[in-house]
């Protein structure tokens, strides 16, 4: 390293972080590499799996409490095992199209279909 | 030979007494997490006690891991996200080290627990819900119907979808601690494989053990971040509410 590089100046450094910083966000964003494509996949696969087993759970302990509460032992669980097995397939399908985000489904499609339309006017 | 599972064992460390019935002796969990914090703490303080404009390494990692969560709060939050940015910033410092420090040879994971994920997992459930009532009222409560469906759906929708609002903090915990609960075995059963195969063929089983280090490392650091971003996603919900 010769001598005029030993010391820059803060106005130097800042334009070669600029630089740097405009050139990581130039790359596309999310290069698809295939390994990690594959982490990804595997991480929805697996999510998908404990979203349907924990609305089911839940769903079947609300059931079980109630019912425990009630006396109506064993018709609301077997009611709440139902819904809970709705709201699995209603959280895979979030995870899914990406809408799990916002609570609520209706929600979460509005909010998503106000962002697409923003960007697409933006894109216009 | 010892079992996959052995290493996930709570052991008293230190034999305390009972305090309304509930056992608080100090265990080798609970260890790793004063070590995780202490570790954390001195990384953080240490790496900022020289601070220069110019940061050297150290205080380089310290500013990255600061960024890193401040984006990922502003990107998802917003502005009003930062009131809460010191917790959701010890967060992911707990998580993450939990994770790393459990990487070491002969240590203990507690992130493979489903008690502190649970905990964690239910103070960020409790902490929004409180958030997303004060700041709403009983506006919070419109989010469970969606707007527009007839009003005959709704004994069916609402409940739908509290049970999916309920299953948020169970679905936080046990990813967590699935992740590395499974990571764990695999890596104990595959090294296994090394000693019961001999010398020769004992090779592949290494190569594998090899690999899969290299993924859990990426896998530690991965799930911190996303209990993070959870965290944040669902904090947005209650600050934004549409």
């Amino acid at each position: 390293m010769d001598e005029t590089k030993k010391s820059p100046t803060l106005d130097d450094i800042e334009t070669r972080l600029n630089a740097a910083r405009s050139h990581k966000d130039a790359r596309p964003g999310g290069s698809p590499r295939e390994g990690r494509a594959n982490a990804k996949g595997m991480g929805v696969a697996v999510r998908i799996g404990v979203e349907l087993v924990c609305a089911v759970g839940v769903g079947v302990g609300i059931g079980y409490v109630l019912d425990r509460w009630l006396g109506t032992t064993p018709w609301l669980m077997a009611l709440f095992l139902l819904l809970g097995g709705a709201a699995g397939v209603m959280n895979v399908y979030r995870v899914v199209k990406g809408l799990d985000d916002t609570i609520g489904l209706g929600q979460a499609i509005r909010r998503k279909e106000e962002l697409e339309n923003s960007s697409r006017q933006s894109e216009k | 030979m010892s079992s996959p599972v052995e290493q996930f064992q709570i052991q008293k460390i230190i034999t305390l007494p009972e305090i309304g019935g509930v056992d608080v002796s100090f265990t080798n969990s609970a260890l790793f997490m004063v070590i995780a914090v202490c570790a954390a703490t001195a990384f953080l303080f240490l790496g900022i006690r020289n601070a220069k404009l110019v940061p050297g390494r150290w205080q380089s990692m310290v500013e990255l891991m600061y960024t890193f969560v401040a984006d990922m709060l502003r990107d998802n939050v917003g502005k009003e996200g930062f009131r809460y940015f010191p917790f959701i910033f010890t967060l992911f410092v707990f998580v993450s080290f939990g994770n790393l420090l459990g990487m070491l040879p002969y240590s203990f994971t507690y992130t493979s627990h489903i008690a502190v994920t649970g905990t964690l997992a239910l103070v960020v459930f409790i902490g929004v819900t409180i958030i997303g009532f004060s700041r709403h009222g009983l506006h919070f409560l419109r989010m469970f119907f969606p707007h527009g469906a007839p009003i005959a759906t709704a004994p069916i929708l609402i409940p739908i979808e509290l049970i999916s609002y309920f299953s948020r903090p169970f679905s936080l915990a046990v990813r967590l601690f699935a992740n590395m609960t499974v990571g764990h075995i695999m890596l104990k059963v595959l090294a296994g494989f090394i000693v019961a195969m001999g010398v020769v063929f004992g090779v592949v089983p290494l190569a594998a053990v090899i690999g899969i280090t290299i993924l859990e490392f990426g896998i530690a650091f991965l799930q911190a971040y996303v209990f993070t971003i959870l965290s944040c996603i669902y904090l947005n919900d209650a600050i934004n509410m549409h």
